[in-house]
């Protein structure tokens, strides 16, 4: 029985005027991201991956073509797409983009002070791994404790869907399998959906479904029979 | 032509820093039209003047007497030092002009049969000088002739020694001996009741008995001689004559206020500008700093191409050039045009038949060294921090700042705070040098606006003290010569008179130690109620038995206390010396008049019961009848009418202030706009990271903004008080420096004052905050995510 789509992106293009020059970043792209799986996008480099993320998470807006959750369009007002960000989405990037001024906790209660329905900030971080780092600053941790930092703060507002632009990007193998082990848990526990881009190719084997980019389309969707934990990833 | 690639990047940061840019430049520009301004209206004055004395021949040496016989001139002359001597006859008279209701003082002075006065010469502004033939002819001084409308050929009448005359306008003129043509006792120039009449010598001599005589006499010095070293003698040789003290050009009441004047621009062009220009240097560097450490990778790997540590500095130091250049030529231009209307407005207060601005070169110098200086001198710390930094170092990100659970956040405090809040006060306290110093900067702000509002705090004070409470009575007659005092009776059956109270002034010189100086010496009944004294602890103080009741301006230049002796050499009369004990010192902001209780007075100069001036008080509805008989009397030398005094000065101070206070509220404002805007745009460029990250983890633009604007609210919000206190400070330290000898400028000010500061201030930060707004809610989320710090 295919599950629910909880996103779908549907004719999606996105032009970036620049000058003279045009850049067609995406050129049409259907996608659906279901009800609790884990995707993996993947692709040269200026395929349009991270556009195609930002558009479905609200951070950006498509040429043409429409973002659909849970059926209905995004909203078209500014309003309307901070509230769906602040209700619905979680992000992690590649880069942490913790608050310096603030204590792990603390990053993480941002979120949940102006979330609906969060997990206590103590929650998020054990879930993480980081139970007993709540009132370090981020100077005080490691890239991969921001890293994961950052996936608390994401997660902890409960978010229906968790959209990860290369999470492992500056990380060394054994730090980037626990950031995964953390991502991998949260999707398994909360049954949060989750799209991850990567370069990573052995990282492929640990989602349910791949999407592959190329020239910004969708070249092919690999369906994975089953997902290998990311301990036994082979990097 | 090539441009450099460094070259470039400096035009591609000064377009892209723009609005930064321009705020830091018109701080400058502040500070540079402050001194130009300042300097050059100065300038204008004291080269007016130089040129209008030296061609017509202001005199060296004044002095005035009772009566000497005109061969006294061979005498006069062959003084040690005296090239030559103009012996006039002057006299003050009431005129009756018809346009107004007071009767109207002239100061009457003698032309000579043919010809220009040897010193002090008319420059006639229309008509002749009086014909020979026609005994009165007379030349008017042209403020007057303005405020009455006269013009060759109109005719007006005086009373010359009790005897109605009419007089007939020759011409109109001015004269290096009245540029500044106050009445005796009077504050401020008043052309209305108060002007001067050149009329041939003989028609005045007659009409006041003085044939064959003078009563005035100017002196000419030979080069290398100064006043100080005449005066001696020539008080010596007038003493038989009545002379009353002769005093060199410093002490002669025109040339007097013209230099106070002067000295007062002086100060003006020093405080301010040192000010503005110190604020400016302090946010080019602030700018500079935060623009460097931001841009320090990029400095790096310039560094790491090859570019030296020299080249580097000067890359900043030329962005700072460049601000600080734009900031001078908009200073440059209106300094000049404030310089020109400022003169124009000194040039209704002096008159100068020829109004010289041509500002030296040296003003522009000056402001470009003093303005450009103080830029460099800012941005010094910024470029050698860039210029030195290794350039492994410099690519690197900067070291993350540490965070401490400090005991400034105490756990329940924390607790208590919604995040962003927390996010405002842990910002604030990470960098508390740098918060500190942009709160000073932004009360240096508020503290300018302070000092511009509180000139009108001190006027009120000023007129209020001395008009309301210490001057009491309505009108004020002075005599000719000193009169009985049964006048006080008759004074008293005038209609509308409701109290009369006798003063006799005198002239006298004040000494005590080495210091001396020539003031006014009042002889006060001591139960007068029409001038009421306080003493510094604001109770009232009555004229002593015994002693002398003294001003605190003129204790002060004295430098003697309650208690001390003073030489007093009276001036006049039978020019007796007192030893007086200072008996009680009163408050004033006015003036430097010393009391001494009447009877006694009289009694020490060893005359009978005399007044020279009384104090009436009168009934407003009876005012009218009162000037029309006044007009008729004719020993009355003058009429003052308080409300006269008081209305000029509202009009011609409080109006020039008025202007005055509205630039400095203009540059304060410009300066308060320019730290806000700077901080802010540094802000957000500093932590626009952080703020796309808030906004994309689903904070809305209001939340967002609140964090940004709530550091600047934190940091204003300790700047205003800061900004009040340092507003009095600085108030204090101008009165204290434009303290002049007519005027102690009292520091006052009103709880309004600083209401209106905050609130300006306040308001300045608006245009910033919606500036700042706009980029805000442009923020680039996605180009931010996609960079590393
Ligand atoms: N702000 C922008 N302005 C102009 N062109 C852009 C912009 N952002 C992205 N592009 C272009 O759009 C295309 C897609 O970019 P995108 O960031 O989606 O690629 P990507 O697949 O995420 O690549 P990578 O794996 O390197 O992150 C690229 O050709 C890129 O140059
Ligand atoms: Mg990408």
């Amino acid at each position: 029985m295919p599950k629910p789509a909880v996103l779908c992106g549907r004719a999606l293009t996105r032009v970036y005027q620049t000058g003279t020059v045009t850049i067609q970043a995406l050129r049409g792209v259907d996608v659906e991201l279901f009800q609790g799986e884990l995707v993996v996008l993947v692709g040269a480099s200026g395929s349009g991956k991270s556009t195609l993320l930002n558009i479905l998470g609200g951070l950006d807006r498509p040429t043409s073509g429409e973002v659909l959750f849970q059926g209905r369009p995004l909203g078209a007002t500014e309003a309307e797409i901070t509230r769906f960000r602040r209700d619905h989405v979680g992000f992690v990037f590649q880069f942490y983009n913790l608050i310096a001024s603030l204590t792990a906790e603390e990053n993480v209660a941002l979120v949940t002070e102006i979330a609906r329905d969060p997990l206590t900030p103590a929650a998020a971080l054990e879930l993480v791994g980081l139970g007993d780092r709540l009132r370090a600053f981020p100077s005080e941790l490691s890239g991969g404790e921001q890293q994961r930092v950052a996936i608390a703060r994401a997660i902890a507002k409960q978010p229906d869907i968790l959209l990860c632009d290369e999470p492992t990007g500056a990380l060394d193998s054994a730090t980037g399998v626990r950031v995964l082990k953390a991502l991998e848990q949260v999707n398994r526990e909360l049954g949060t959906t989750t799209a991850l881009i990567t370069h990573n190719r052995s990282i492929e084997s640990m989602a349910d479904r791949v999407l592959r980019f190329a020239d910004g389309r969708i070249e092919s969707v690999i369906e994975n029979a089953t997902r290998v934990a990311p301990e036994a990833l082979q990097w | 032509m090539v441009i450099a690639p460094l070259d470039r990047k400096l035009l591609r940061d000064l377009w892209r820093l723009r609005g930064q840019a321009l705020a830091i430049a018109l701080i400058v520009a502040s500070g540079v039209s402050v001194l130009v301004m300042s300097l050059s209206a100065m300038q204008a004055l004291s080269d007016s003047s130089a040129a209008y004395y030296e061609r017509y021949r202001f005199g060296d040496v004044f002095a005035s007497l009772k009566r000497a016989p005109l061969r006294l001139r061979e005498e006069l002359e062959a003084l040690d030092g005296v090239q030559f001597a103009d012996l006039r006859v002057v006299q003050y008279a009431i005129l009756d002009m018809e346009t107004v209701r007071a009767p109207v003082m002239g100061r009457l002075v003698s032309l000579p049969r043919s010809g220009d006065p040897v010193l002090n010469g008319v420059v006639l502004r229309s008509g002749r000088l009086p014909d020979p033939l026609r005994p009165f002819e007379v030349v008017v001084g042209e403020p007057f002739a303005e405020a009455h409308g006269l013009g060759p050929g109109d005719r007006f009448a005086a009373l010359l020694n009790g005897r109605r005359q009419m007089l007939e306008v020759a011409g109109v003129g001015l004269s290096p001996e009245f540029v500044y043509a106050i009445g005796p006792g009077a504050l401020m120039p008043d052309a209305t009741h108060y002007g001067i009449i050149w009329i041939g010598r003989d028609a005045l001599a007659a009409a006041y008995g003085l044939e064959g005589a003078f009563n005035d006499v100017s002196l000419a010095l030979r080069p290398g001689h100064p006043a100080s070293a005449v005066l001696p003698a020539l008080d010596e040789l007038l003493a038989s004559y009545g002379g009353i003290g002769a005093y060199g050009r410093e002490d002669q009441p025109s040339h007097w206020f013209l230099s106070n004047e002067i000295e007062q621009l002086r100060t003006l062009a020093t405080i301010l500008p040192a000010i503005f220009l110190g604020v400016a240097a302090f946010l080019t560097n602030m700018v500079l700093a935060r623009l460097v450490f931001i841009e320090r990778s990029e400095i790096g790997l310039l560094k790491a191409f090859g570019y030296s540590r020299g080249s580097v500095i000067r890359h900043y130091a030329k962005l700072v050039l460049v601000l600080s250049c734009i900031g001078l030529l908009i200073g440059w231009a209106t300094g000049f045009w404030l310089g020109h209307w400022m003169t124009g407005v000194y040039g209704q207060l002096f008159r100068f038949p020829e109004l010289i601005f041509a500002p030296h070169p040296n003003v522009y110098l000056l402001s470009a060294l003093v303005s450009v200086g103080t830029s460099l001198i800012g941005v010094l710390g910024a470029a050698r921090y860039a210029g030195g930094l290794p350039p492994a170092e410099a690519m690197r990100p900067p070291a993350p700042p540490v965070f401490r659970h400090s005991r400034w956040t105490p756990a329940r405090l924390v607790a208590w705070l919604d995040q962003p809040t927390r996010i405002i006060f842990r910002q604030v306290l990470r960098k508390p040098m740098r918060s500190l110093f942009t709160s000073l900067g932004l009360a240096a702000s508020v503290a300018l606006l302070v000092i511009s509002l509180q000139w009108m705090d001190a006027l009120d004070y000023m007129l209020e003290q001395f008009f309301v409470d210490q001057q009491r009575q309505d009108a004020t007659i002075g005599f000719v010569e000193a009169k009985p005092l049964r006048v006080v009776q008759e004074a008293g059956r005038l209609p509308g008179v409701l109290a009369v109270e006798p003063v006799r002034v005198v002239a006298a010189r004040f000494e005590a130690g080495h210091r001396s100086r020539r003031e006014a010496l009042i002889g006060m009944p001591a139960d007068a109620g029409l001038t009421v004294l306080r003493d510094r602890d604001d109770r009232r103080v009555r004229v002593p038995e015994a002693g002398i009741l003294m001003s605190d301006m003129l204790a002060d230049v004295l430098g003697v206390g309650v208690g001390d002796q003073v030489r007093i050499q009276v001036l006049e009369g039978r020019r007796r010396v007192l030893e007086l004990p200072v008996a009680a010192v009163f408050r004033t902001s006015i003036g430097m008049s010393a009391y001494m209780n009447l009877d006694e007075l009289n009694r020490v100069l060893g005359e009978a019961h005399t007044t020279s001036m009384l104090q009436l008080a009168v009934d407003p509805d009876h005012i009218e009848s009162l000037l029309a008989r006044l007009k008729q009397l004719g020993a009355i030398g003058s009429v003052t009418l308080k409300s006269a005094a008081t209305d000029m000065f509202d009009q011609t101070i409080g109006e020039t202030m008025l202007v005055m206070v509205f630039f400095y509220l203009a540059f304060a404002c410009t300066m308060a706009f320019g730290m806000v805007y700077n901080n802010m745009r540094i802000a957000l460029s500093e932590r626009g990271r952080e703020l796309a990250t808030l906004r994309v983890l689903g904070f809305t633009p209001a939340e967002v903004s609140y964090m940004l604007f709530g550091e600047a609210a934190l940091l204003i919000l300790i700047a205003l008080p800061l900004g009040c206190l340092g507003g009095l400070g600085l108030a204090l330290l101008m009165a204290a420096s434009f303290e002049t000898e007519l005027f102690r400028v009292p520091v006052a000010i009103s709880a309004a004052t600083y209401g209106w500061a905050v609130l300006i201030a306040l308001g300045a930060a608006v245009p910033s905050i919606l500036l700042v707004q706009r980029r805000l809610s442009r923020l680039d989320m996605i180009g931010v995510l996609k960079t590393r710090e």
